[in-house]
């Protein structure tokens, strides 16, 4: 089964609406209603919060302000990672950003909370809040390390020197702006008391990590918590950790002991889930002119929230893409009072490759060598800043598959000099790499004794398809059809992982069922092997072959059903594991990424500088695919993201009020079909061996890695105008237009 | 709760009369005013049903023009073959628009009346004189990228969204009103909408309680018609700045024009400059760019959207040469 183009095993219960998501389940009977109020300054204190009308507006059952709620559990620095840890909130009158909960209303309907809502009245003291990035640009330090475990700085070699002396240097600053995972389905939770337990259901990526921090927020008992999330429709990172809206659920349903939802508005996702920083990134290239690089530098400052630190690992794409004897990476964060910075999908590749790709086809450009014969001259033996060999590279092979079925040789070599009708026309591309995580995974697996199987995890499916594919392993696992395997995720007292994030789930996950289906194997064919009344006793195990519900050596088979019905009438049942990445020798002694190459034609519209996608073709590398089905929807939605980040996506910062301006879906763009006419990914078959036993690694985020330069190198190639300033709007391109004279 | 009372009149004239009542306010396809009731920025206690009002037909009248009802469907007066062949400046301006769902719900009259996508209109923790008189104009300082080039005021630099009101106005287009007294009065488009001055609150010359109910669109001009809208993504966007233009050339000369701007005012900018500029003038370039030298002569931009007025240049030139060329 595994490779093969299984439909979703979910997709029949989406499709109808039977998939039940968390703010829709009803077990717990007629559910109270929460709505929460944000502050209307960016920073200051509350001076004033008067909650009498709203506490007496028809339906309410509760206004929470800083002033009642119940003392809630620290954020902790010491838990290694943030979506583990306390996430207090209305702990004080200090307001930190624009839109930070001051008050939660709860009522018997959402229309009651809502219309309450509107009626607590706040006066706030506003203070001098720091909000223009470019203003504070300069003030930036260095943070402990980057996100992710990533060094803040490396070097090696001697950069300055190298690069001083190189014949030809580019050093351009490229900036990127603040950007917002908006999955379809809001951030939302359904709260349930049952005595001092409490059920969560949830829409989050880490079961795990949504149990602890309710726990050590609200102070209770882990054991007392069960998270329920059979369903999430969509992540990008902003649902690793729970956010406001869950806490205050929490605490309004035990103080209220009543079920208590609370969701997110689509605007309040644009200030309480965290958002992608923006970014100022400074690339150096440095090369001989045979176009081999001698030094690299990417020195990247952020913008970061001033008490809870996050600093995306923008330079550390850098560090393993192109071989160069001298390299600097650094990343510095300037504190601003806007919301916290959080994983973004892809964070570090999706903004460092914007600026790295669009650098080396500025490189290529000034040398006039192809842009992809520029990488291959640069691709390294070895890790260039490790030193390590890689496990699995195929940077090279995905960049010339690619340009042989992109026709990468109609590319105009000279830029602005290809038009259509009023199209300018142009091509660009751009490599794609990402660091493979592995997380920790538990996963039971147990074999009925009626001969089918269930797979037992935390593991969430974020729509990435993790039932499916944990189906396949699971089936061929067991030598099972996949009609006899069912996967249940998503709920806490299941074993335990790390969820679903950092393109790690799918790995993971896979990975800890086929040892547990190895174990369950080994299990069974020991009894068989020692039961006199088997057709199997006395023969050698290693011999086995488990297909098609049968386990068969050498002439000899028993069907499964037997098996257990002589040996196991409860069924029986084993545990396989993945570890952290930390703990397993490979990830220090191989560089393990995946790869890949993006291409794509735009048309820039002569007169306008509207700029359209015509066409685009990423190929990529990812060890072996579980399915080729889920993999290339996971592939084209990254790369439609990369067309978004290119032209359209950027939260705009009200500089006065710290508030995104755009905070809705119809200001703040993304691609709409008619922006995406013909994209494909491909992937190369591939086995990585030091990976995982599966020989597979994460392609979530894949996608979006380099796609987004891609778009920005072919509207270069189109008009000749180079904008270093994502996203490239029209009327950066304008004035660099041709004049019209006809 | 913001409770509100619903009715749905049986014809028009009941339909006035229940306007009447204090807080009342039309609803239609309701694309646009539901979503401002949830953000609190609408609040009618009074809700006026008027989209099953048998105003959905589109009429030839004998000068040879066209009366569309103003319940007609934005989806339907765009498919409309007569419409599509006699006027089709506003074809194309209306499937310009919006979404395909959106154009099935959304009214022709609705349209006229959709308000602006200013985004401090949508913050109702931003000062706004359109939403709240008085309280401070917040993008004038603000962020501004989408606002007006022409005809804003020291109060308000929203835009007016529609594509189909560029067209009409194009097209000289007279809204029919009738008045909760039952009187019935026609305004040139042109006349309907206001500058924003100082009542950007206010923003046609309709009555309380008067309500449209129907878009004569006289015979068409002669000449080629063409809308050209430029936008951030290929759908489902409203405009930076859009063109409407109809061009009629004799040879080489251009006998006459119309030219109206849309995402660039308060309303729907004609601009009779650059007809003036183009009528008897040779169909060139040089022309063209005269043209919108014209209609651009009083441009100001605000900071973020000062790329407006070449933008607004270069379309509409654009779009006069290829309405001359195939004219």
């Amino acid at each position: 089964m595994i490779g093969q183009p299984l439909d979703r095993i979910d997709g029949p219960l989406k499709v109808t609406g039977q998939a039940i998501y968390a703010y829709e389940h009803w077990e717990p009977g007629q559910p109270l209603y929460g709505v929460i109020v944000g502050a209307t300054v960016g920073k200051g204190r509350i001076t004033r919060i008067d909650t009498d009308s709203a506490e007496h507006a028809p339906g309410v059952r509760m206004v929470m302000t800083h002033r009642n709620a119940p003392e809630q559990g620290a954020r902790d620095e010491s838990v290694p990672m943030e979506y583990w840890r306390a996430q207090p909130v209305l702990t004080s009158p200090d307001i930190h950003y624009h839109g930070e909960p001051v008050a939660l209303v709860v009522a018997e309907t959402l229309e009651q909370a809502r219309a309450a809502a509107a009626l607590v009245h706040v006066e706030y003291a506003a203070g001098r809040g720091r909000f223009d990035f470019a203003a504070y640009e300069d003030e930036a330090y260095a943070p402990k390390e980057a996100n992710g475990g990533f060094p803040t700085d490396t070097e090696v070699g001697d950069f300055d020197t190298g690069f001083s002396t190189a014949d030809v240097r580019i050093d351009q600053r490229y900036t990127t702006p603040y950007e917002l995972s908006m999955p379809m389905e809001l951030h939302a939770c359904l709260v349930q008391p049952r005595g001092e337990d409490l059920i969560v259901y949830v829409s989050c990526q880490i079961v795990d990590a949504a149990l602890a921090s309710i726990a050590s927020t609200l102070r209770i008992d882990p054991a007392r918590i069960y998270i329920i999330t059979p369903f999430v429709g969509g992540g990008f990172g902003s649902k690793l950790g729970i956010h406001a809206e869950t806490i205050l659920a929490a605490i309004a349903a035990r103080a209220l002991r009543e079920p208590v939802k609370v969701a997110l508005t689509r605007q309040q996702i644009f200030q309480l889930v965290g958002m992608r920083p923006t970014s100022s990134q400074r690339v150096r290239l440095g090369a001989g002119r045979d176009g081999r690089l001698v030094a690299v530098a990417h020195d990247v400052t952020m913008a970061t929230n001033p008490d809870i630190e996050f600093a995306e690992q923008t330079a550390a794409t850098t560090r393993s893409l192109y071989a160069a004897p001298h390299r600097l990476t650094t990343h510095r964060l300037t504190p601003l009072d806007l919301p916290r910075g959080a994983d973004v999908r892809a964070p570090g590749e999706a903004p460092g490759l914007l600026a790295v790709e669009s650098a080396m086809d500025e490189l290529a450009d000034a040398l006039g060598i192809d842009p992809v014969e520029l990488r291959i001259r640069n691709e390294p033996a070895v890790d260039p800043e490790s030193g390590v060999p890689f496990s699995d590279r195929h940077l090279v092979e995905c960049l010339r598959e690619g340009a042989r079925r992109f026709g990468w040789e109609h590319r105009p070599t000279t830029p602005a000099s290809m038009r259509e009708g009023r199209w300018l026309v142009g091509y660009g591309m751009a490599a794609a790499i990402r660091k493979h995580f592995q997380g920790q995974a538990t996963v039971r697996v147990r074999l009925e004794a009626d001969g089918t199987a269930v797979v037992q995890t935390d593991m969430t499916d974020i729509g990435t398809g993790t039932y499916t594919i944990l189906t396949q392993v699971a089936a061929d696992g067991l030598g099972l059809p996949p009609e006899r395997v069912r996967i249940e995720l998503g709920r806490s007292e299941l074993p335990t992982s790390w969820g679903s994030g950092g393109s790690w789930g799918a790995a993971n996950s896979s990975t800890a069922t086929h040892r547990a289906c190895v174990a369950v194997r080994e299990k069974l064919l020991v009894t068989a092997c020692g039961d006199t009344g088997s057709p199997l006793h006395g023969l050698d195990p290693a011999e086995a072959v488990f297909a098609e519900g049968s386990v068969r050596i050498g002439g000899a088979d028993e069907a499964l059903s037997e098996i257990l019905a002589r040996n196991h009438p409860d069924g029986v049942q084993a545990e396989g594991e993945t570890r952290f990445m930390g703990d397993d020798p490979n990830y220090a002694a191989y560089s393990i990424h995946t790869y890949g190459a993006h291409f794509a034609e735009v048309g820039v519209d002569a007169d306008t500088a509207e700029i359209r996608l015509r066409r685009m073709l990423g190929v990529f590398s990812v060890g072996r695919v579980l399915n080729p089905k889920t993999t290339r929807s996971q592939l084209i939605g990254g790369m439609i993201w990369g067309v978004g980040a290119a032209l359209q996506e950027e939260a705009v910062v009200d500089l006065r009020s710290g508030a995104f301006v755009n905070r809705d879906l119809a200001q703040y763009l993304m691609p709409v079909h008619a922006d995406i006419p013909d994209v494909d990914a491909v992937v190369l078959d591939g086995y990585d061996d030091k990976a995982n036993v599966l020989g597979m690694k994460g392609v979530g985020e894949l996608g979006i890695c380099g796609a987004g330069p891609a778009i920005a190198n072919a509207v270069f190639n189109a008009t000749g105008v180079r904008v270093r300033d994502f996203p490239i709007t029209l009327e950066k391109v304008l004035p660099g237009l041709p004049l019209m004279d006809t | 709760m913001r409770s509100f009372t619903y009715e749905r009149p049986a014809d028009a004239r009941a339909a006035v009369a229940a306007a009447s009542r204090s807080g009342a306010k039309f609803i239609s396809g309701g694309t646009n005013l539901l979503d401002l009731m949830k953000l609190d920025i609408e609040h009618p206690s009074h809700l006026v049903d008027i989209s099953r009002l048998a105003l959905r037909d589109i009429d030839e009248l004998p000068d040879g023009g066209l009366r569309i009802g103003a319940q007609a469907a934005n989806s339907d007066v765009a498919a409309d073959a007569r419409v599509r062949t006699r006027y089709p400046v506003l074809s194309q301006a209306l499937v310009s628009g919006a979404s395909g769902q959106l154009r099935n719900k959304a009214s022709t009259g609705g349209n006229l009346l959709q308000r602006t996508r200013c985004p401090y209109f949508y913050d109702t923790a931003a000062g706004c004189n359109k939403r709240d008189p008085g309280s401070g104009c917040s993008a004038i300082d603000g962020s501004n990228r989408i606002h007006a080039i022409l005809g804003a005021s020291d109060a308000c630099i929203a835009t007016h969204p529609s594509d189909m009101a560029v067209a009409m106005t194009v097209l000289d287009a007279q809204i029919e009103l009738l008045d909760a007294d039952e009187s019935v009065r026609r305004v040139a488009i042109t006349d309907f909408y206001r500058l924003p001055g100082d009542t950007p609150h206010l923003e046609t010359v309709l009555r309380p309680a008067e309500m449209i109910t129907s878009v004569v669109l006289p015979p068409p001009p002669p000449g080629r018609q063409l809308y050209r809208k430029v936008r951030d993504r290929a759908s489902y966007e409203f405009a930076l700045v859009s063109v409407a233009a109809v061009v009629s050339a004799d040879q080489a000369t251009i006998a006459q024009a119309r030219v109206a701007f849309g995402g660039v005012a308060h309303k729907p900018w004609r601009s009779v400059e650059a007809e003036a500029a183009l009528t008897g003038r040779p169909a060139t370039m040089a022309t063209y760019r005269a043209a919108a030298d014209a209609a651009m002569r009083d441009a100001v931009g605000q900071g973020h959207n000062d790329f407006k007025i070449e933008l607004a240049r270069r379309t509409l030139c654009r779009t006069l040469a290829q309405a001359a060329q195939s004219s």
